[in-house]
C-alpha cells in the first residue's frame, strides 16, 4: 500500500478554495455597499436599494437551501418558498404585535385611570384584525407579545412542517414529479389557507409595516436598512459555510449518491428517507430564516409570496446559476432577482418595434421563461458553468448518457471530469 | 455448518406471472454458490426478495444466528444486518471518485447524524486503499468512477461489496463484460471472499461457474431443477432440456 495514494487531510479551506473565495467577495461587498450608503454618509445607494441589497442575500440564501435539496439530494421541491414565507409570518406577527402595542399604550396613556391589560390586548387586537372584521387574537398569536418566541417559531414553524410533510412523503416513496407536485399541492393549499380572513393571519392584507421595528421609531430606515443588510450578510455567509460543510463530507457522498442512484444507495444501507428528510427538513429552516430577514426588508408578507408560482421561480434561480453547486445557486439568485428589479421597476428602456412597443414590465416574465428554456437545453450548467470556462475544468464525454438512473441524476453536461 | 439464509415455500407473481414458484433455497455460513438457469428463471427476482426489493406473495426467508425474518424488513435494514449485493449492470456512483465510493460502502454506522459528523480516521484510509489494491485500482483511487472501463467499475463495485464486509454476498452475473484475465481475477477474489462468508453468485457463463468450483443451483420456471456439484447437475436429463440442450 502506498502512501502516496491517500488523501492528504488538507485545512477545509485548502480544499474547498470556492468558499473562501465567496467569502471573501460577500465580505467585500458588504463592506463597499456599507461605505456607499446613505445611512453612513456617501449616499451613492439609496436606501431603498440597501433594502433591496439586502432583500437579494436572502433570496440568495433560500436559493442555496434549494440547491441543497435539490442540486445535491436530486429532490425538485417546488415548495421551499413555503417555507421561506412561514418564516417571515412568524417574525412579522411579533413586529406587529409589540409596534402596536406601543401606540395602544400611547394612546391609551392620555386616559383618566391606567388601562387594564384587558384593554390593551383589546386595543391592538382591534387595530390589528380590524382590516378582517374581528377584534380578537386567534389562538395562534398566543406567542406573538414574545421576540424569542417568536423568533423560535421562525425555525420551528417550517421545520416541524417540512418534518410532516418530508416523513408522509418519502415514506411513501413519493419520488420525482410527483413529488413535485405535491410540494406545489403543499404550497398552494398553504397560501389558499393564508387568503381566507378568518385563517387568524389577516387574510389577502398579509401582515404589514413591518420595516418599523417596535421601539426604534427615531431611528431612520436609512440606518435600520443596513442593520438588515448586515444580518442578511451575515446570514447567507454562515448558510454558505453550513451548506459547504455539508456537502464536502461523507454526507455529502451519501445525498449525491441519492440524487444520481437512491435504489443502489438503499443496498448500501443508508436509510435513504432518512436522509432526505434531514435535508428537507434542514433546508426548511434555512428558507424560514431567510424569509424572517426578508420580510422585515419588504415591510409587508401576504399570502400571494407564498403562491405556487413564487417556488418555481426559486427553482428556475438555481436553475439558471447552475444547480449542484453552491455559489451557482447564489449567482443565480442574485443576477435573476436584480435584473428582474431592474426590469419590472421600470427602468428598462421599453422597444419600440413601430407597431409594437415592447413594454418590460409586461414582457420580462416571457424573457425569464425563455432564458430558463435556453439555459436548460445549451448552458445546463448554467451562469456557474462560467467558472469552468475560467478555471478549465471540462465536463466528461459520456456520449448522452446522464450520471445515474433517477430523475435528479446529473446530466452529462452539468458534471465535472 | 451452520445455515445462514434460509428461503422456503416462497412465490411471487407479478400479473399473473409467476415469476418465483415455491422456490426453496438454503445456504451455509462461507460457502460458495453458484446460481444458473435460463433467462426468466428468475434469479433476479430471487435476489430482490432476498434483498427487501420485492416482497413476495408467500414462504418465508429467515437469515442469521438469530433466525429473523427479512420480509418485514426494509431495504437499508437487510444491506445493515449484513446482505450485500452486486448488480447484473455495474452500478457505481459515476459522478464521485472511487475513493469516495469506497469509502461511502465501508462497513460504518449508517444513520444521517453519524454521518454528518463522520470524520475517516487513518486506519479507514488505509482500509480503502488496501481495497482499491485488491481490485486494482490503486492507480485510479481520485478518478472519477464514470471514467472507468466497464470492467473496472465491475470491481469497484465488488470492492464496494468487500468494504461493506457482508455476511452474505449475492453477486449478479459478475463476469459480464470482462476480458479472460478479468475474469480471472473476479473468480479469485469471489473464491477469497467466500473463506470468510456465505456468497452466492448469479451466472450465464459455464466456464465462469466451473472455474467456482462449488456447488450449484439451478433454477427453472422459478423453482430449483437441480442441486449439487457442476457435474451431477449437467448430467441430470431435466437440466439438459431445459438449459444447457438449448
Amino acid at each position: 500500500m502506498t502512501d502516496a495514494a491517500l488523501p492528504r487531510r488538507q485545512p477545509f479551506a485548502l480544499r474547498f478554495p470556492s468558499v473562501m473565495i465567496f467569502l471573501a467577495i460577500l465580505a467585500l461587498f458588504t463592506v463597499g455597499v456599507t461605505v456607499l450608503s446613505e445611512g453612513f454618509g456617501m449616499g451613492v445607494i439609496s436606501t431603498s436599494f440597501i433594502k433591496t441589497l439586502g432583500k437579494t442575500l436572502c433570496l440568495c440564501l433560500v436559493a442555496l437551501a434549494m440547491d441543497l435539496v435539490w442540486g445535491y439530494c436530486g429532490i425538485l421541491s417546488l415548495g421551499h418558498m413555503a417555507f421561506f414565507g412561514l418564516g417571515g409570518y412568524a417574525i412579522g406577527m411579533w413586529l406587529m404585535y409589540a409596534r402596536t402595542e406601543i401606540i395602544v399604550l400611547e394612546s391609551l396613556s392620555a386616559a383618566a385611570l391606567p388601562p387594564t391589560p384587558q384593554e390593551v390586548s383589546d386595543g391592538i387586537a382591534t387595530q390589528i384584525f380590524g382590516v378582517v372584521g374581528s377584534s380578537e387574537f386567534p389562538p395562534i398569536w398566543a406567542f406573538a407579545y414574545s421576540l424569542p418566541l417568536q423568533l423560535a417559531a421562525v425555525v420551528l414553524v417550517p421545520g416541524v412542517l417540512a418534518l410532516i410533510f418530508g416523513w408522509l412523503a418519502f415514506r411513501s416513496r413519493v419520488t420525482g414529479v410527483y413529488l413535485s407536485i405535491l410540494t406545489q399541492a403543499m404550497t398552494l393549499a398553504l397560501s389558499l389557507h393564508l387568503f381566507q380572513n378568518d385563517s387568524g393571519l389577516r387574510g389577502n392584507n398579509g401582515l404589514s409595516g413591518l420595516q418599523n421595528l417596535p421601539g426604534l421609531g427615531e431611528t431612520p430606515q436609512s440606518i435600520v436598512s443596513l442593520w438588515f443588510f448586515w444580518a442578511s450578510a451575515l446570514a447567507l455567509a454562515l448558510g454558505y459555510l453550513l451548506c459547504a460543510w455539508i456537502v464536502s463530507g461523507k454526507f455529502g457522498s451519501v445525498i449525491r449518491a441519492i440524487r444520481d442512484d437512491e435504489a443502489r444507495v438503499r443496498f448500501l444501507g443508508y436509510p435513504v428517507e432518512a436522509f432526505k428528510l434531514v435535508i428537507f427538513t434542514l433546508t426548511a429552516v434555512i428558507a424560514g430564516i431567510a424569509g424572517a430577514l426578508y420580510y422585515p426588508q419588504a415591510g409587508i408578507v401576504n399570502p400571494a409570496e407564498i403562491a405556487p408560482i413564487a417556488s418555481i421561480y426559486l427553482a428556475v434561480w438555481v436553475a439558471i446559476g447552475g444547480r449542484g453547486r453552491l455559489y451557482g445557486a447564489v449567482i443565480g439568485a442574485a443576477f435573476v432577482s436584480l435584473v428582474s428589479t431592474w426590469f419590472t421597476g421600470g427602468q428598462a428602456p421599453d422597444i419600440n418595434l413601430g407597431f409594437y412597443t415592447i413594454s418590460w414590465v409586461d414582457w420580462w416574465t416571457v424573457l425569464l421563461g425563455l432564458s430558463f428554456v435556453g439555459v436548460t437545453l445549451f448552458a445546463p450548467k448554467g451562469i456557474g458553468g462560467l467558472v469552468d470556462v475560467l478555471i478549465d475544468r471540462k465536463s466528461p464525454n459520456r456520449h448522452g448518457a446522464d450520471l445515474g438512473p433517477d430523475h435528479g441524476a446529473l446530466r452529462e453536461q452539468e458534471a465535472d471530469k | 455448518m451452520s445455515t445462514l439464509l434460509e428461503v422456503s415455500g416462497v412465490s411471487v407473481s407479478f400479473d399473473g406471472f409467476k415469476a418465483i414458484n415455491n422456490l426453496s433455497f438454503q445456504i451455509a455460513e462461507r460457502e460458495l454458490r453458484a446460481v444458473i438457469g435460463p433467462n426468466g428463471a428468475g434469479k433476479t427476482t430471487f435476489m430482490d426478495i432476498i434483498t427487501g426489493k420485492t416482497k413476495p406473495d408467500e414462504g418465508r426467508v429467515i437469515y442469521g444466528d438469530k433466525s429473523v425474518s427479512l420480509l418485514k424488513m426494509s431495504e437499508s435494514k437487510i444491506a445493515q444486518s449484513g446482505v450485500g449485493r452486486k448488480f447484473q449492470r455495474p452500478t457505481v456512483f459515476e459522478d464521485q471518485s472511487v475513493f469516495d465510493n469506497l469509502m461511502m460502502a465501508l462497513k460504518k454506522t449508517r444513520g444521517p447524524l453519524s454521518v454528518l459528523f463522520f470524520k475517516p480516521a487513518q486506519k479507514d484510509n488505509e482500509k480503502v486503499a488496501d481495497l482499491a489494491e485488491q481490485i486494482g485500482l490503486s492507480g485510479a483511487l481520485h478518478r472519477k468512477s464514470g471514467e472507468l472501463s466497464h470492467g473496472q467499475k465491475q470491481w469497484l463495485e465488488i470492492g464496494m461489496l468487500l468494504a461493506q464486509d457482508p455476511r452474505l454476498l449475492l453477486v449478479d452475473e459478475p463476469a459480464a463484460g470482462m476480458t479472460p484475465a478479468e475474469r480471472e481475477h473476479t473468480t479469485d477474489i469471489l473464491r477469497e471472499a467466500a473463506k470468510t462468508r456465505a456468497v452466492v453468485v448469479v451466472e450465464h457463463d459455464m466456464e465462469f461457474v466451473r472455474r467456482l468450483n462449488c456447488k450449484v443451483t439451478v433454477l427453472h420456471e422459478g423453482s430449483v431443477l437441480a442441486e449439487g456439484s457442476l457435474d451431477h447437475v449437467t448430467k441430470n436429463e431435466q437440466v439438459i432440456e431445459v438449459y444447457l440442450g438449448r
